[in-house]
């Protein structure tokens, strides 16, 4: 090292890499309102459509008269399911391998489903447009309850397929059955559970509820006619597979469709489905030459785009008396809706709903999972969580408290006896999952001593003791919560999605002048990848963070990747970008090597250039070879530097975390207020830990709106009672607790840096954290289950129910 | 879209004049438009009272008389009201959100009578008189039913007068989602007590004469544990059954009184 080099630490924190809280360059537009979303594009003539929806669950569309809506001024076209039949198109495949009606084939099968579309000059237009359609109902009995799917006299939803006895997963033993998905020794199970010395029962509902994110679905179609090129913008949280969906369903050929994802206002998994307003829009574009516009209202959005839950688990746990966890089962009967529109990957009906063995060494275990059509909407995603591992982690974490009552142990005591320990990792699960790392007890001891888990106890008993006393009216509930992960679908060998594999990508250009820009095969919705991947690529490739251009969400320009959703972006196009990184290096060291007449082996990788070893003054900088690639003639070595990387993961990556809320409940109003909430999360190896923590905060605020009051809920007719926000609870600043957040760091073994993502970890382990509190608050008073969501009237319930108002 | 005109009203008569059966009244729009974007309603004229001249608030002494076009940020933080009826001010500063309070109006509020809203509870539990451009209201005689009032279809609201009570206040238990009251109640003390319940009765806000009773009697929240409160004619929806509302209008009542310090 000469004297004009500056140190290594200096050097390493010009890069802003690996481990920096850099501010998100994200953050200048959106905080300035300079986003540009896809409601933000205006093009020259374009329309909009907008949809009738039908106002009944379950009914035949006798008739649908369109005449006075074409007749207003501004209406241009009212599509329905006949115009769209001779295309194919009034029907479309979904993500699970069921299909879904694009408008109303002959019946509707929910609330607010598509019957028509309307497109007009404006939204205005479209709106009078809409009003002006007359849809003759002949309505029919309504099955909202799954229990009652298969029963005598069920209503048949789906007439299309009542024949079919084998679905896309198997073989259906009801027309409103959809499939059985089975995980583990059934026989193994049962034997287990029989000879235990104890078993806990308990049926674990997880409701239905709703990403909501803060911009609801919708896009542009532009067909161009004359060079037969059409071009969607749109809120896609996976375009590439939008693209080849898109080339399957309407027979373009796939070069000639353009998918672009603009800024994304939010997805949380509602934006990864294929909805019938793509479809309308595009043949709206087809139809009348000229762009059409979808933008969801709210009330859309939440009645009719994918919901998320809905899972009835039924679990029996059973142990020895001084507390091994010996055996797991789990019944699931799976709300799906009208279609099957889940999106999990193919293999996995009911997602990696199979991690339901949590944090836990059972050595047994059984899930089998019923799917069940209902008059609900269709959805099914994965809002904020991997594929249905937030129900996976509830389930678990509610047993595990349940199983403590049953055995009169304190609950972090008897999850501390059954943690997987370090040792054991890599892991085999009793339900076939390899975890590729962790240490849940070094967090544990953390987390308990962190909030003063012992003290807390003391308090809640002389609490109970001032409560029967008629001291106080209010109770204290520590809501513990340890939750594993399994993210970063996935290896390509058992993860696709409609077939395409579940790798991902990253394109690396290096400019002459030693700048960068980086294209990907995901899509930011609010994460922060332009931040992120530019600091994984800064520590690989020694440019600076700030010098590198991170581009997604066009598929003409981006390499092919299934987008971002479940934790992936980090786990698979994460390692793409490192790997990608790499290949550019090892362009570097050869042209180092020749710039300095030296052997490729003699040189090693100092923070941002190469230099010879043991002659530390001659080296050369990431900056002088990228513009030596460009300008000198090196033999056998192509010019320009460029990389590109598919990247098929060869595990899932496994974060973890430990999560206490304590929770003060008033028995007579059934209000809760939240006095400490700690997050101790290990995500591996840590990118940026400002952006962790904001994505901490953001996840346990949803799990907060989850588990204390947010819900879709249906009537008996099938009416959704919470389509709008005035009944639909998103928690503001206002309704926010302070959260205090920590962390653990075990890297992936597997992943090129060793991050595992952390985005859904809070909303995974957050829902577990509050709902034990509420739990926890009343198990003195003999309570074991409740439903969540636990807003006031549900708690003030549970309060008279146990006695506490007499 | 459906053809709706916008004017502006010069005074109260310019808006009667203005007025007809396809015509609105124009106050903050906080109820109005949402409802007109729902297409709930669709007026072919909306007449904005904002020039009018009806906005402020002014001491009478022995009351506080405030504009009908006042809105609730005003309240909020007017230092009149904070002085005389400090209770007006708490009830304003949660109505809805900041945006709401920076739009909606108290007159806009009383005319709607929304079996949920907040400021009616006051209203009749200060026995305000509602001041129109033709005639003097009792609150008593004002609030008919949900959503109705005694108003006439040309008549405006121009200013409600609320007496000094000796001591008054708001406890309010918010829906989580939308901020309306599940169950909100006005305590007022004068020579006798009144309290007003809100978000909780199937004809909108009423008055509990069991719970005036006691506390006339005996002015102290555990004057409140006797008195039967009937879910009877009370609203059950999904976020809550009749019977939690009769039992948060107790609690909520206990807490109002509490909260104006007694005896």
């Amino acid at each position: 090292m000469n004297e004009a080099t500056p140190p290594k630490e200096e050097r390493t924190a010009a890069l802003s890499g690996l481990g920096t809280s850099r501010k998100r360059v994200e953050d200048a537009r959106f905080t300035q309102g300079k986003g540009n979303y896809v409601d933000d594009l205006k093009m020259p003539g374009m329309l909009f459509g907008d949809f009738v929806r039908s106002p009944y669950a379950h009914a035949r569309v006798k008739s649908i008269d369109t005449e006075k809506a074409m007749a207003l001024p501004g209406v241009h076209a009212v599509l329905t399911a006949a115009d769209l039949e001779p295309l194919g198109l009034h029907w479309m495949p979904t993500l699970a391998g069921d299909k879904q009606m694009v408008l109303a084939d002959g019946k509707v099968l929910f609330q607010a489903q598509e019957v028509a579309f309307v497109v007009a000059d404006d939204r205005y237009a479209a709106a009078d447009g809409v009003a002006a359609v007359k849809v003759e109902y002949e309505e029919l009995p309504v099955l909202v309850d799954p229990f009652k799917a298969e029963s005598d006299g069920a209503p048949v939803l789906r007439e299309d397929i009542a024949d079919q006895t084998e679905g896309a997963h198997g073989p259906r033993r009801h027309p409103n059955h959809i499939f059985t998905w089975e995980s583990g020794d059934r026989e193994a199970t049962e034997a287990v559970l029989a000879e235990a010395d104890v078993v806990a029962e308990e049926m674990i509902y997880y409701h239905r509820t709703h990403p909501c994110p803060l911009e609801p679905c919708g896009c542009v179609a532009s067909m161009d006619k004359v060079n037969g090129k059409l071009t969607v913008w749109g809120t896609f949280q996976a375009p590439h597979a939008v693209r080849t969906v898109a080339s399957l369903i309407s027979g373009i050929a796939e070069h000639n469709i353009r998918i672009i994802s603009p800024d994304i206002g939010g997805g949380f998994g509602n934006k990864v489905g294929v909805y019938p307003g793509y479809v309308c829009s595009i043949v709206a574009s087809i139809v009348t030459g000229v762009p059409v516009k979808w933008i969801e209202d709210r009330s859309d959005n939440l009645m009719a785009t994918a919901f998320a839950r809905d899972y009835w688990m039924k679990g029996r746990i059973s142990a020895t008396k001084d507390g091994k966890i010996t055996g797991l089962h789990c019944h699931t009967t799976a709300d799906h809706g009208a279609f099957d529109a889940c999106a999990d990957p193919t293999k996995f009906p009911a997602g990696f709903m199979n991690i339901c063995t949590g944090s836990y060494d059972i050595p047994t275990a059984y899930l089998a999972v019923d799917g069940i059509y209902t008059n609900k909407a269709p959805g099914g995603v994965a809002y904020r969580c991997s594929f249905r591992v937030t129900e996976a982690a509830y389930f678990i974490e509610r047993m595990i408290e349940i199983l403590a009552i049953k055995l009169g142990m304190d609950a972090a005591e008897l999850r501390v006896k059954n943690f997987i320990k370090k040792d054991q990792f890599p892991y085999q699960s009793a339900l076939g999952w390899e975890y590729d790392s962790g240490d849940y007890h070094t967090g544990w001891d953390k987390a308990l001593k962190a909030v003063g888990y012992e003290d807390l106890r003391k308090e809640q008993a002389a609490r109970v003791e001032a409560f029967k006393r008629g001291e106080t009216r209010m109770l204290l509930g520590i809501g513990l919560s340890h939750f594993t992960e399994i993210v970063g679908a996935g290896p390509v060998k058992n993860c696709d999605i409609l077939g395409l594999g579940m790798f991902d990508s990253c394109e690396i250009r290096i400019h002459p002048t030693g700048s960068a820009i980086a294209r990907l095969g995901t899509i930011s919705q609010g994460q922060g990848h332009a931040t992120t991947f530019a600091q994984i690529l800064a520590s690989e490739i020694g440019l600076p963070a700030e010098d590198i251009t991170l581009e997604e969400g066009d598929t003409d320009t981006a390499p092919y990747g299934l987008g971002t959703y479940g934790s992936r972006s980090t786990p698979v196009a994460g390692a793409a970008t490192a790997m990608a990184g790499r290949k550019i290096r090892a362009k570097a060291q050869m042209i180092a090597a020749y710039l300095l007449e030296v052997h490729d082996n003699d040189l090693e990788w100092d923070v941002d250039r190469f230099v010879v070893k043991g002659s530390p003054e001659r080296f050369k900088t990431m900056k002088e070879i990228a513009f030596a690639s460009y300008n000198q003639a090196i033999p056998g070595v192509e010019p320009g530097l460029e990389a590109v990387s598919y990247y098929d993961p060869p595990n899932m990556t496994y974060p973890f975390g430990s999560y206490i809320c304590v929770m003060e409940i008033n028995v007579d109003t059934g209000t809760t207020e939240i006095r400490q909430v700690y997050a101790l999360d290990d995500c591996g190896t840590r990118i940026n830990p400002m952006i962790i923590e904001g994505q901490v905060h953001g996840g346990l605020t949803e799990a907060l709106a989850i588990a204390m009051g947010q819900e879709i809920a249906y009537d008996e007719q099938g009416n959704v009672t919470t389509g709008t926000l005035m009944d639909f609870f998103v928690p503001t600043a206002v309704e926010t607790p302070n959260y205090q957040t920590d962390y653990t760091v075990t890297p992936s073994p597997h992943h090129p840096i060793g991050a595992k993502g952390v985005g859904e970890s809070p909303n995974v382990g957050g829902v577990p954290a509050f709902s034990n509190a509420v739990h926890d608050a009343f198990r003195a008073f003999g309570l074991t289950q409740s439903n969540m969501p636990h807003d006031h009237w549900r708690i003030w319930k549970t309060a008279q129910s146990l006695g506490l108002h007499d | 879209m459906y053809q709706t005109n916008y004017v502006r009203a010069s005074s109260t008569d310019d808006a009667v004049a203005k007025l007809d059966d396809e015509a609105k009244l124009l106050a903050g729009g906080m109820t109005l438009l949402p409802t007109m974007k729902q297409r709930l309603a669709s007026p072919e004229t909306l007449i904005d009272l904002a020039d009018c001249g009806l906005a402020g608030i002014e001491d009478l002494g022995d009351a506080l008389k405030i504009g009908a076009m006042t809105r609730h940020v005003d309240v909020e933080t007017s230092e009149i009201v904070a002085k005389s009826i400090p209770a007006l001010a708490v009830l304003a500063a949660k109505i809805g959100d900041r945006q709401v309070r920076n739009r909606g109006t108290i007159g806009g509020s009383i005319a709607n009578n929304d079996p949920s809203a907040c400021y009616p509870s006051a209203a009749l539990a200060l026995d305000a008189t509602i001041h129109t451009n033709s005639r003097d209201i009792a609150a008593d005689d004002f609030f008919v039913g949900m959503f109705e009032t005694a108003l006439e279809e040309d008549e405006i609201i121009t200013a409600i007068s609320f007496p000094k009570p000796a001591a008054a206040a708001y406890a309010k238990f918010p829906n989580p989602a939308s901020r309306y009251a599940m169950v909100g109640v006005f305590v007022a003390k004068g020579d006798s007590v009144r309290v007003t319940v809100t978000g909780a009765g199937e004809d909108g806000v009423f008055r509990h004469a069991g719970l005036e009773a006691a506390l006339t009697s005996s002015f102290a929240p555990e004057s409140v544990e006797p008195v039967t409160v009937s879910g009877e004619e009370m609203i059950s929806d999904m976020h809550a059954a009749s019977d939690y509302r009769a039992h948060l209008v107790k609690e909520m009542t206990r807490r109002a009184v509490a909260a104006c310090g007694w005896p």
